[in-house]
């Protein structure tokens, strides 16, 4: 029989196997950032320990930092202690960082792919888990704890067990309006948010392919939101074009091609989970909730909880349409917004910015709501101003920051209010995750711009 | 990291799905630089309310949180283990976690206890009948235990005797350090590197 995509890669990396214990798998890449890297250096020196192949380790600074004044010192003495943290440890352990001000400091899933790094076949790992963004080019990549964090750091390996596979299949042509958010945000509304557990999701099908690299990662970036441990996608031409020329495309650039075109799944190898979306169908979603599988095409209406048979479910309808201080049947582009923001590992990409910046080119944001736009790197930013998006951006009244997480999880000062509603390009609506109250919509860059415009959830269509 | 081989406490329901990591400890939280007193910021939102479970004396002194479905989505921060360890938690029982929160649970010697549904809200209606119940996980038997009721879980044998040893990943993954080494040397030379730097 044969092999899937995962387990293809997957083999390609266990350095040990036994019975009855997880595989030793080898780690190709481990991505370091300040929030969950600290207590992991701090183990390795109590225990007298090296980091194994810092030349397979980068640092780059996101969670916490700062989007404005960013050459100042930071002012939050917590903050600042923990940026500082990494910098030392960097320095010590002699791992390459990428710090505030420098050209290639960002989210640390936007900074692996624009610098070539996050390669197809790899095993990727980062204490974050988003890490799943980089299976868009057909690696293994997943988030992992500090306790791990610090186990990788030490071998290059970590034991793990394999996860089983499942084929998410988008047939179809994606509707004008209708993007890789729209999909990844229509999939988890079907599977739930613990419809992936235990997976590694491959994401096939015509509509898939379609789409352009920062879509596919777009999509692989939510998957965790399914809660699947990876998700992936078979490299094809596409990704070898968006790597080469990239600072760390291979230098033997056949050699690594040709075992990249072996990356696919067997037509005859089986997966343990099979499902199916039409494209064809979708619309532009949004949640409504207080997790990501809480959500409907744009067109629909704040659902009703009694109509809700699983009683699990009705509750946490209930409590959610509470916390978002909504009405059972309101339709959802009447739901006016605070704040809309475009940015995160999910959509603070170039392509992201200039769907945005399509949208409102010769518009002025709506007066009743601020918009904040944050590059997903200081390389996004730079490219972005050379094609003057800040100018279309900063013309319709919104906000143009530096390149960090900010509000995606509202660490910095980048918050919610209380009672304050977003609509988020960003990847999770949890309670809270923006700012203590605060009420998060997600959306894709398309709609979160017409959002803007209309000051009430909007697609372009409605402009 | 410290043993695990049987715990005897009384218990805390929290009649939640879909618990997430950033309910558990808000990412404010997460700036500091060490393993320990993350206990003020876990449930952080929820505990301004008193009605909130937490908040209850008669719970106060509760060690193993019996939870909803899917505990622990979100973000893979392992804050999230230490806030409930650092507030004084051992175990947490729930139908499913997510993945990536019972692998740090796991490494951290915080026992997730994953029992049915079922079985949950039967400990949720014991423990707020009689706040007071004892509840005994045992590793040993893999067993939760409380009132005459016994109920097993499964969890694998390897990390089952990694917890009842309290064994450091890391030690054991380095005697095997000759397979890494061999494993290293057949990796191809196209497979990218962080250094030198390439701008």
């Amino acid at each position: 029989m044969g092999k899937t995509l995962a387990e293809k890669i997957w083999e390609d990396h266990i350095v040990r196997s036994a019975a009855g214990e997880p595989d030793l798998l080898y780690i190709d890449l481990q991505l370091i950032h300040e929030v969950t890297s600290a207590q992991a250096f701090d183990g390795l020196r109590l225990a007298g320990r090296q980091v194994r192949r810092p030349d397979l380790t980068i640092a780059t600074e996101d969670h916490n930092t700062p989007t404005i004044d960013i050459l100042k010192p930071i002012a939050d003495p917590v903050s600042k202690l923990q940026i500082d943290t990494l910098r030392n440890n960097a320095k010590e352990f002699g791992i390459r960082i990428h710090s505030l001000g420098d050209a290639d400091q960002g989210v640390v899933h936007v900074v692996g792919p624009q610098l070539g790094i996050t390669q197809p076949g790899m095993t990727i790992v980062c204490g974050d888990s988003h890490t799943s963004t980089h299976g868009a080019f057909g690696a293994i990549a997943f988030g992992i704890g500090t306790s791990e964090v610090e186990h990788v750091l030490a071998t290059q390996t970590l034991p793990s067990s394999r996860p089983k596979t499942m084929a998410i299949n988008v047939e179809g042509t994606l509707k004008t309006g209708v993007t890789a958010k729209d999909i990844i945000l229509a999939i988890i509304a079907q599977i739930g948010t613990g419809g992936g557990q235990g997976y590694i999701i491959e994401y096939r099908g015509s509509a898939i392919r379609e789409l352009s690299m920062e879509g596919r990662m777009t999509v692989c970036n939510m998957s965790i939101e399914a809660g699947a441990r990876a998700g992936l996608i078979a490299p094809d031409q596409k990704t070898f074009d968006y790597i080469k020329g990239k600072p760390h495309a291979p230098e033997d650039f056949a050699a690594a091609q040709s075992y990249w075109e072996t990356l696919f799944t067997d037509a005859d190898a089986q997966f343990d989970r099979e499902i199916t979306l039409n494209a064809d169908e979708l619309e532009p979603f949004v949640t409504w909730g207080t997790n990501p599988g809480q959500g409907l095409p744009l067109n629909a209406s704040v659902p009703n909880p009694a109509e809700i048979k699983d009683s699990e479910e009705r509750g946490a309808a209930e409590r959610a349409l509470q916390y978002m201080g909504l009405e059972a049947g309101t339709p959802l582009k009447k739901i006016a917004i605070d704040t809309v923001f475009l940015g995160s590992c999910t959509n603070g990409r170039i392509e992201d910015l200039r769907a945005a910046a399509s949208v409102l080119e010769g518009k002025k944001i709506s007066p009743t709501l601020r918009m904040l736009v944050v590059p997903g790197s200081e390389r996004v930013r730079q490219q972005a101003m050379k094609e003057g998006l800040d100018k279309v951006f900063i013309d319709a009244g919104a906000e143009w920051r530096n390149a960090g997480c900010s509000m995606c999880l509202g660490m910095n000062p980048d918050q919610l209010a209380v009672g304050e509603r977003s609509a988020s390009t960003s990847n999770r609506n949890f309670e809270g995750r923006q700012g203590k109250g605060g009420r998060t919509h997600l959306v894709s860059p398309l709609v979160a711009a017409a959002t803007a415009i209309r000051g009430t959830l909007s697609s372009p269509a409605d402009l | 990291m410290e043993k695990f081989v049987t715990h005897t406490g009384s218990g805390v329901p929290l009649r939640r799905s879909n618990v997430d990591t950033d309910q558990i400890i808000p990412a404010v939280y997460l700036k500091r630089v060490t393993r320990n007193g993350f206990e003020d910021g876990l449930f952080s939102a929820w505990r301004s309310d008193p009605e909130f479970v937490l908040n209850k004396q008669e719970f106060k002194s509760g060690t193993v949180l019996v939870a909803g479905p899917e505990f622990g989505t979100g973000s893979s921060r392992e804050h999230a283990v230490w806030a409930l360890q650092n507030y004084g938690f051992k175990a947490v029982i729930s139908s499913r976690f997510a993945d990536i929160f019972r692998g740090n649970s796991l490494k951290g010697g915080l026992l997730t206890v994953i029992l049915p549904q079922s079985a949950v809200e039967a400990l949720w209606v014991a423990i707020e009948g009689n706040p007071a119940t004892a509840i005994t996980v045992d590793l040993e038997s893999r067993t939760v235990t409380y009132h005459d009721v016994t109920v097993a879980f499964e969890l694998d044998d390897y990390t089952r005797w990694r917890l009842m040893e309290g064994l450091d990943d890391i030690g054991l993954t380095l005697k095997h350090t000759d397979s890494i080494d061999s494993f290293e040397a057949k990796r191809p030379s196209y497979k990218p590197k962080t250094l030198p730097i390439r701008i």
